[in-house]
């Protein structure tokens, strides 16, 4: 595992997204659910809405990386946000 | 009737799944370690946060690989499209010079990108080359290794050589399995040449299409072999696309850290434009009824 390079952020933020990962399928297994048609108009299911917020949020926190100096865990604020609207009108 | 449901099936997938994992997650992984590092060798590695991603953000060079990427991308795409489907249109639909057509489209297809290079350097040299001698004796001032267009018009005219044939295959295909009487209907409503592409053939190759351009999307977006051989991304930086400029940053000056804060940015601008074309693709397929 050595060569991997591991750090502690890096191994937390994964070890997040494994979570995350695991904890939507007992979810999908436990309560099963119709997909739906929300503001994209394109059909979703819980686990298409996670993919958005991930993807949405790498997006994000680049965005706030690159144009404003101020400290990164403000993005993470602009992404609970963004998690919520998806999950809420996608 | 009621199907059964048997979630056994999934085990099916596990060699991918493991496969997939070796192959791709934890190489990411560890570029994702990387990236938030500083390396001088030797395995030892320093904590470096996000200064490469800052530094990558602000660095003029990744932005204009990512400019030509882009415009590399739309170019060949623009052009392979509708000459691929325009050709798929004229090929004969059956008998002997049906076969004939698939195996000539297919042939560049069969060649390894490193030869496809190779060919192109050696077609378009102005001293030994083919095309660039006779280019030059006919007066025109055709130079890949010195001129900037003459570098991207031979890069592009090699890529449509090498790819064009799977969008016409493809098209072909989807073409091959519209059934008759949708002519036939045509025929008797009198609809134009044009009509019947607009409203039979181009709405049912459209799923293909699709696959074609996600396909031809991909593959322009990582190009490394063919511009490498035949340009080296140059003159100058002129056809150092991102995939070359990732290569050189992370061999040929060991920056890891900077390149691998380069390759999930590059990583992720993949990610998007495959989900929204497998996101259309798959709503097309709905809309179809399939």
């Amino acid at each position: 595992m050595e060569w991997m390079a591991w750090t502690w952020p890096t191994a937390t933020f994964f070890a997040i997204i494994a979570a995350t990962l695991i904890t939507f399928t007992v979810m999908a297994i436990k309560y099963p659910e119709a997909p739906r048609v929300g503001i994209l108009r394109i059909e979703t299911t819980r686990g298409d809405r996670l993919f958005i917020t991930l993807l949405g949020s790498a997006f994000l926190n680049l965005a706030w990386l690159g144009l404003f100096d101020v400290p990164q865990w403000g993005a993470l604020i602009v992404c609970f946000f963004y998690a919520l609207a998806v999950f809420r009108w996608v | 009737m009621n199907k059964t449901v048997n979630q056994k099936a999934w085990f099916l997938i596990l060699p991918v799944l493991l496969l997939v994992a070796f192959s791709a997650v934890i190489p990411l992984m560890t570029v994702v370690n990387y990236s938030v590092q500083d390396t001088f060798g030797n395995n030892q590695f320093f904590w470096a946060g996000l200064e490469w991603f800052e530094q990558m953000l602000a660095s003029e060079r990744m932005w204009d690989a990512l400019g030509r990427q882009i415009a590399f991308s739309a170019i060949i795409l623009a052009i392979q499209i509708p000459l691929g489907v325009f050709i798929a249109l004229n090929m004969p639909k059956k008998g002997f010079w049906a076969s004939v057509c698939l195996v000539l489209m297919s042939l560049p297809l069969l060649i390894p990108w490193n030869v496809v290079g190779t060919i192109w350097q050696i077609f378009g040299r102005v001293d030994i080359g083919l095309l660039g001698y006779t280019l030059n004796a006919m007066g025109v001032d055709y130079n890949y290794t010195q001129n900037f267009y003459a570098a991207w018009i031979t890069l592009i005219v090699m890529d449509v050589w090498h790819w064009t044939s799977l969008v016409a295959l493809l098209a072909y295909a989807g073409l091959q399995s519209i059934p008759d009487a949708y002519y036939q209907a045509a025929k008797i409503d009198q609809a134009s040449r044009w009509k019947v592409f607009r409203f039979i053939e181009l709405p049912k190759i459209m799923g293909v299409l699709m696959i074609a351009i996600l396909l031809r999307f991909m593959d322009s977006f990582m190009i490394y072999t063919e511009p490498f051989v035949v340009t080296g991304g140059g003159p100058g930086n002129s056809t150092t696309f991102l995939s070359i400029d990732l290569v050189k940053m992370a061999l040929g000056q060991f920056d890891l850290g900077p390149a691998a804060a380069f390759s999930i940015m590059y990583y992720l601008v993949i990610l998007v434009v495959s989900y929204v074309f497998y996101t259309v693709m798959t709503n097309l397929d709905k809309r179809d009824g399939h």
